[in-house]
């Protein structure tokens, strides 16, 4: 490892837990724990739904694509902006407007509380956990490249600092860990480009025309990875849908005041994440015009290493050790924000609400808070550690696509149909759940050339199973009471009369 | 902080006074409102973002090239940034005036206690 490698990562180490130590002394409530006092301003919280979002596998695996593959790369890359869009006009605001910490508050509002939130709180985990094993032996593969720590060593530290982070600092710490993480990397990335496009005189066709004269046209047209649009679409559903049922990104709207700084919230995400793919087009080119396709895949077969590799042409060891940093800081953002919606679900939905009744007292669930966080975090290393040899690939693509057919429509139902009930969101959810996952396990992802479904993202179908599941539960039950409190709802999920 | 159980007073209104809320001329102009821009907004972002899959991945006059080797994949992907962030300004515009009528509507709601 080079030592100014070591030092930069000693120096966000020391950053993120001093930030965890002030974060901690200042968290002494669930709402300070699992929403950070709901004193978040609106751009602040875009910041941190930017860091908490943009993943080690966006920063390096997208910049791999396209150095590798081209267009195709950056093709993937638009869904993950829109899908924001679907954030902002339909869930961000009655989201903030009508819960208190997690998805599952919202559908309690007007259903009985044991079986919706038991349910949503399967998905959440479900989503986190998925998510979370992606990253986690990611992180673990990207550190040894980069820094050549041991895959177990790497777990160990990610999983501790992050079990850290949450324990102690809650929301606050996972906040500003986030945004911390969200300036390095958009720092990193903003000079990356500036470097690259300086050496076509900053125009766009000079450095198209060089990539076009050395890996020919192709490499700028569509096709050279994805040989089925079908898969394509069917992603673009699962992002599109999923974005909006992801549960971490989803519980950053309960740390502002109101929905208003929510909406905020997601348009400040929206600049930041935007300008972040676009960039990645110049870090693939330009790693592919100044680093080589034989230099990459020598490195890593997947690519992951074209952007540090870039980062060393051309600013050398120094900016190499930067770039590492900031992919260990993304890494770390990440997970965090994993921990606590996964603690979230299991310790306020599960343990307070459907265990304990919503009876328990305010201490009592403090304590489980932190225990669920330690427990989450430690059964995500032992999982990691375990998956080390796995492809873990097909998980991302099954947490969204369990986001999109099991949360959506339910959250969708819950917010706009009347005669939507609780037989309703706990079919709706099983079923997107249930579907999502059988049709993983199929697809080529997992079972190669012999998959019985053809697709790699399972959304296209399992969308559709999860509206209709959730409609089949609601037509073949009578629940007056989930109708009657409907206009409640309607109401406050709309004007954020009484909203916490 | 309060228990699930313990909601603030004015949350514990009985379910006619929200229905109440919800047939006011205010409240129905409010959603009126709000369908008007998110419907036609959300048909039109969908349509164009998987324009982007079909297009690129079942016709090839995207690669018709514009300038140099740059070509018309390339802009139409890059258009999708853009169209993402006008399309959020223009809500952003459009809930801030909503915004007037919620707190017509709150304040309504607190002149009857």
């Amino acid at each position: 490892m080079n030592a100014t490698a070591f030092v930069l990562f000693c120096l966000i180490v020391a950053i993120t837990l001093l930030v965890t130590y002030w974060a901690a002394r200042r968290t002494r409530t669930t709402t300070d724990f699992y929403a950070a006092g709901r004193s978040i301003r609106g751009w602040q919280n875009g910041i941190a739904i930017a860091g908490d979002y943009m993943s080690a596998a966006s920063f390096l695996g997208i910049a791999g694509l396209i150095a590798l593959f081209g267009y195709d790369g950056f093709l993937y890359s638009v869904g993950w902006l829109v899908a924001y869009l679907v954030v902002l006009l339909i869930v961000a605001e009655p989201l903030r407007n009508s819960g208190r910490y997690t998805i599952a508050d919202m559908l309690a509002y007007r259903m009985k509380a044991k079986p919706v939130r038991s349910a949503a709180a399967l998905s959440t985990l479900a989503i986190s956990t998925f998510y979370m094993i992606a990253q986690l032996v990611g992180a673990g593969g990207i550190i040894k490249l980069l820094l050549d720590i041991d895959y177990e060593w790497s777990i160990i530290i990610i999983g501790v600092l992050m079990i850290l982070y949450v324990a102690f600092g809650g929301m606050l710490a996972t906040t500003w860990v986030q945004i911390v993480k969200a300036v390095l990397l958009m720092t990193g990335t903003i000079l990356l480009s500036l470097m690259v496009l300086a050496n076509y005189h900053f125009n766009l066709v000079e450095m198209f025309n060089e990539v076009s004269a050395r890996y020919g046209q192709e490499f700028l047209e569509p096709g050279l990875q994805y040989d089925n649009p079908l898969d394509n679409i069917s992603l673009g559903i699962a992002l599109l849908a999923g974005t909006a049922g992801l549960p971490h990104i989803l519980i950053r709207f309960y740390t502002v005041p109101s929905a208003r700084e929510a909406r905020i919230s997601v348009v400040w995400a929206m600049f930041i994440i935007g300008a972040f793919y676009i960039m990645t087009t110049f870090l693939g080119f330009g790693a592919a015009l100044l680093v080589g396709h034989e230099k990459i895949t020598a490195a890593d077969k997947a690519g992951n290493m074209a952007a540090p590799l870039l980062a060393e042409a051309l600013g050398g060891n120094i900016f190499l050790a930067f770039i590492s940093a900031v992919a260990f800081a993304t890494i770390l953002a990440v997970v965090a924000g994993l921990v606590i919606s996964a603690a979230g679900a299991f310790a306020h939905d599960f343990y307070s609400n459907v265990l304990r009744g919503g009876r328990a007292t305010e201490e009592e669930q403090m304590r489980v808070a932190k225990l669920a966080s330690v427990g989450v975090g430690v059964a995500s290393i032992i999982l990691a550690l375990i998956a080390k040899d796995m492809n873990v690939a097909f998980l991302v693509a099954l947490a969204f696509a369990v986001a999109s057919s099991a949360n959506l429509p339910v959250i969708l139902f819950t917010l706009f149909w009347r005669r939507f009930n609780t037989s309703g969101a706990v079919w709706g959810i099983l079923s997107g759940l249930i579907s999502s996952v059988i049709l993983v396990l199929i697809s080529p992802n997992f079972m190669g050339d012999s998959a019985l479904f053809p697709l790699n993202n399972p959304a296209i179908l399992s969308v559709p199973i999860g509206f209709l599941g959730a409609c089949l539960g609601t037509l073949l039950s009578k629940e007056p009471e989930s109708e009657q409190k409907f206009p409640e709802l309607y109401v406050r999920s709309n004007t954020g009369i009484g909203a916490e | 902080m309060a228990n699930p159980q313990q909601q603030p007073a004015e949350t514990r209104s009985t379910e006619h006074d929200w229905e109440r809320i919800a047939n006011t001329p205010e409240f129905r102009e409010l959603m009126a409102r709000k369908k008007r821009f998110i419907i036609p907004a959300t048909l039109f972002f969908a349509l164009y973002y998987f324009a982007l899959p079909i297009l690129t991945g079942y016709f090839e006059f995207l690669n018709t090239r514009v300038v140099g080797a740059l070509n018309w994949a390339y802009l139409f992907a890059l258009s999708q940034f853009f169209m993402a962030w006008i399309i959020a300004i223009l809500y952003v515009r459009s809930a801030n005036k909503t915004d007037q009528l919620i707190e017509k509507i709150s304040k309504g709601k607190e002149d009857e206690r």
